[in-house]
């Protein structure tokens, strides 16, 4: 039987909108979509007008459809915002030189600055090194907060007061089930993601999309015919959030409702208060947000300096502390933080990009070194 | 956690892991020769894991402190491995000698619910009389009760009754200094002790009022069947059972008098449990149904006090000391892999185990650091009493935020139902006028809507997705359908005369 819309009642339904099971027309689950993802941003209080919101575009189907959404949404209802794309270029060779394109792709036909930063610019380490580097396992851990911090940097070098980026429902999802499986209680806290304005960057961050199924926004891709770019990272299938991931698929299958069921348990979960939480200062090194002393890039990046790649991967506060003292380390320990054993050829250097241009907001990179390692 | 020498043919060592060879001693006694590895490395022998076993249930009890000298305690037994191993902790902490003895009377309840598990008459038979046997074997008061029994259950089961006031009100010390003074004086000759008195009586008082299966109106069977029947998903079936086993436990507990209810749930089965109500949105309540107390009833405190046991600890002990478990078939017994959200996180989370070994402890820990009250998480305490869910009696959590996942979805619901607002590109369509969308946009409800329509306000979020699961609400219980109408009433009846109300209006604002 062909059902009809039921939100118009008249048009045959083009579709089962996975978020409520209602059957809809291709106009009328449009019109819903945007119209959620406005109220979403006006009850959410996302933006002030006149502010001007750097989106982080991965060419992504989250991203794509975040930026085509608000400019759209900022047409009609007048936001007053002014809108750039921000993409970061961690140096993947197959995957994210393809899916830059399609951020050109989409910058040429919306007419949306575009601005990108890259890992190799930012901290001499292109991906693609750091894997050869570290191995299969980690390079998440790596590359997330990398680009943390340079989506900071390039909204700070275009004069962005926000960040909007394209988590959806299932990330905030998938992320609530993490950090329970990995005990993190301080992003528990920070919950799925209503927390103060601002999050943890020094730029403020908001998630326009975060109450969207990632089912519904490639629907909504789909029916406008956006063009973007869909493969997986390479490196993506080794990291911890696949488990989560493939748990969320599962247990929406069973309850399709359970994405959003998740959302609404992160954000109602009630920590007890005599709990110690990570305090928010600053980098001793380059003056990001930190908890500890140094923030997690110039731990990672002093390990991949001093050829220990592990280095700022899992408790090694003893070691640190003893390279911190100048300590010598046995050969047993410096192969557990990730030295390449003895005998196997040095790795061939990458040309550098310029780095600690005065152009960069924290321009002390060039203080990176072994000498003043201060955990 | 391996077992050496195991009687029936061993599984050979694990690769990788240090071996524990004969000639290696006990890591405690450094006598005995050990029998199981408790975690990598650590080999106890027999005599000592009895210990550390026995040790931890008391240290569970003492370092929380719930439980004072002379009160009743009604132990949940499901015939399953960590609650048969729960009452076996029990009977060792009441034989000890007077210094190290625990001072609460216990009492048993196991609940038949073979009608909605598919066992026949015959099997619930054969299970009652295996129960039987080991209830009466434990000398403790006990209570059978058929899942039927839901039937019968008054309203007031579904109501919050304030803790009694002139219960133990001193500290636990000073509670337990003048058990034991009272004590020593009756053992100086005065007249016995009434609760050891009481427990007597009672024990010859439960052998006789037990129901028998043969009894047992299979109306009432009938009606759970149908009860069950009407429940769409095996996810909502098992939360409703887990409902209606709660209020049936509850209502045993408060009928003879019972202050407490221990349950066996596991480290293991707590996990689980916590990443299970994550998934059914049960966020805001999670600390309730994992913590190690947990008084949402008011006068009844339910206790966990096996929830630092693994499985494999609890079913290296049965084995061991050979404590008697009756298996009985769940409601996803021989169910497919997906057929639940509970399946899929348990099977998920045995499968993380096995590759990632902290997997379940983590969980748990992570579990530990919640907060049940809101005054713990800096809401003001104490403020008024909260409103509370019908079903599982959790303070409500669905008070819509700004930005709130749940806004978000009460959105997407709304615009999927009705015409969009005409400055929006779908500005077309049959509905025109009020009346007419009415007419066609409500053709798609079905009937019943009403009655669901009244029950959800009365439902926290998660309660709401079992509801929203069940074809019919005629075939609840009646102390359900009666509790809401008469909530429903209530609420009625302070939205009249709400303008002339003073302090409410405080306490829960859009609460009406």
């Amino acid at each position: 039987m062909p059902a009809t819309c039921s939100a118009c009642c008249a048009s045959p339904a083009a579709l089962r909108r996975p978020k409520t099971g209602h059957a809809l027309c291709r106009a009328c689950f449009l019109a819903a979509f945007e119209e959620e993802t406005h109220r979403a941003i006006v009850a959410g209080r996302l933006f002030r007008p006149g502010e001007t919101v750097a989106i982080g575009a991965s060419g992504g189907k989250d991203s794509t459809v975040l930026a085509h959404l608000l400019q759209l949404l900022d047409q009609r209802h007048g936001y007053g915002l002014r809108l750039l794309l921000l993409s970061v270029d961690e140096g993947i060779a197959g995957y994210r030189d393809a899916s830059l394109a399609a951020v050109r792709r989409h910058h040429r036909r919306s007419g949306l600055p575009l601005h990108v930063v890259s890992y190799r610019q930012l901290y001499g380490w292109s991906m693609d090194r750091i894997a050869r580097h570290l191995g299969p396992r980690n390079n998440c851990t790596f590359c997330g907060v990398f680009r943390r911090q340079a989506l900071d940097r390039g909204a700070l070098l275009m004069g962005a007061d926000k960040i909007a980026t394209g988590h959806n429902a299932d990330d905030v999802a998938e992320t609530v089930l993490m950090n329970f499986l990995r005990g993190d209680v301080g992003r528990l806290r920070r919950g799925a993601g209503v927390g103060p304005a601002g999050g943890e960057g020094a730029v403020p961050r908001c998630k326009p999309l975060r109450h969207a199924y990632e089912k519904e926004i490639v629907l909504y891709a789909y029916f406008q015919g956006l063009d973007y770019f869909s493969t997986e990272c390479v490196y993506a299938p080794q990291a911890y959030r696949g488990y989560a991931r493939a748990l969320l698929k599962d247990l929406e299958a069973v309850r399709p409702s359970s994405v959003a069921d998740l959302g609404h348990s992160g954000e109602r979960l009630l920590l007890r208060s005599d709990l110690r939480m990570p305090s928010r200062g600053t980098c001793q090194r380059c003056g990001y947000v930190a908890s500890q002393t140094l923030c997690k890039a110039c731990v990672l990046l002093e390990g991949l300096d001093r050829g220990l790649p592990k280095l700022g991967i899992g408790k090694h506060r003893r070691l640190r502390d003893k390279l911190r003292d100048g300590q010598p380390l046995t050969q047993e320990e410096l192969r557990h933080l990730g030295a390449p054993a003895e005998g196997e050829p040095p790795e061939e250097q990458e040309p550098q990009g310029e780095l600690g241009t005065d152009k960069e907001p924290w321009g002390r990179r060039e203080l990176r070194g072994p000498q003043d390692l201060n955990f | 956690m391996c077992q050496a020498q195991e009687q029936y043919g061993g599984c050979g060592w694990p690769q990788g892991r240090p071996r524990v060879g004969c000639a290696q001693k006990c890591m405690k006694c450094k006598e005995a020769s050990p029998v199981l590895v408790i975690r990598v490395g650590d080999a106890f022998c027999k005599a000592c894991f009895r210990e550390y076993f026995v040790h931890k249930f008391r240290a569970m009890l003492g370092k929380n402190r719930a439980i004072y000298p002379g009160e009743k305690v009604l132990l949940a037994l499901s015939g399953g491995p960590a609650s048969s191993s729960m009452l076996r902790q029990v009977q060792e902490g009441l034989s000890r000698e007077t210094a190290k003895k625990l001072r609460f009377i216990p009492g048993i309840i196991y609940i038949d619910e073979g009608a909605v598990c598919g066992q026949s008459l015959a099997e619930r038979a054969e299970t009652l009389l295996q129960m039987e046997t080991i209830l009466q074997a434990s000398g403790f008061p006990y209570h059978l009760a058929h899942l039927e029994e839901v039937f019968d259950l008054p309203s007031s089961i579904l109501q919050h009754v304030p803790h009694n006031p002139a219960g133990p009100k001193n500290s636990y010390k000073e509670a337990v200094e003048g058990f034991i003074r009272q004590q020593r004086q009756e053992e100086g000759g005065g007249p016995p002790l009434p609760e050891r008195h009481i427990q007597e009586k009672l024990a010859e008082f439960c052998m006789q009022d037990v129901p028998r299966t043969e009894g047992l109106a299979t109306v009432q069977t009938e009606q759970l069947i149908q009860l069950f029947g009407s429940v769409k998903t095996l996810t909502a079936k098992e939360e409703l059972l887990q409902t209606l086993r709660n209020h049936l436990i509850l209502h045993t507990a408060r009928a003879q008098g019972y202050s407490k209810v221990m349950m066996g749930d596991s480290c293991t089965r707590l996990a689980v449990k916590l990443l299970t109500n994550l998934s059914l949105g049960r966020g805001a309540s999670l600390a309730m149904d994992t913590g190690f107390s947990d008084d949402r009833h008011g006068d009844v405190v339910v206790v966990r006090p096996m929830r630092e046991y693994a499985a494999k600890e609890i079913a290296f002990y049965n084995h061991l000391f050979g404590v008697p478990t009756v298996f009985t078939p769940a409601l996803d017994t021989k169910a497919l892999e997906k057929a639940s959200i509970h399946r899929v996180i348990e099977r998920f989370l045995y499968g993380l185990q096995a590759e990632f070994p902290s997997t379940v402890s983590t969980v748990y820990r992570t579990g530990e650091k919640l907060s049940a009250t809101p005054g713990d998480a800096g809401l003001a305490p104490g403020a008024a009493e909260p409103e509370r869910c019908l079903l599982c009696s959790c303070a409500l959590d669905t008070n819509v935020e700004d930005g709130s996942a749940l806004q978000a979805i009460l959105v997407s619901e709304q615009l999927s139902q009705q015409r969009l607002p005409a400055a929006s590109p779908a500005g077309r369509g049959c509905c025109q006028g009020a009346e007419e969308q009415r007419g066609c946009c409500t053709n798609t409800t079905a009937p019943g809507a009403d009655a669901r329509a009244d029950f959800l306000p009365l439902l926290c979020y998660g309660c709401r997705l079992t509801i929203k699961d069940m074809t019919c609400l005629e075939s609840l219980p009646l102390y359900v359908r009666s509790e809401a109408e008469r909530r429903k009433r209530r609420a009625l009846m302070k939205l009249e005369i709400q303008e002339f109300l003073l302090e409410d209006e405080a306490v829960n604002p859009g609460e009406s």
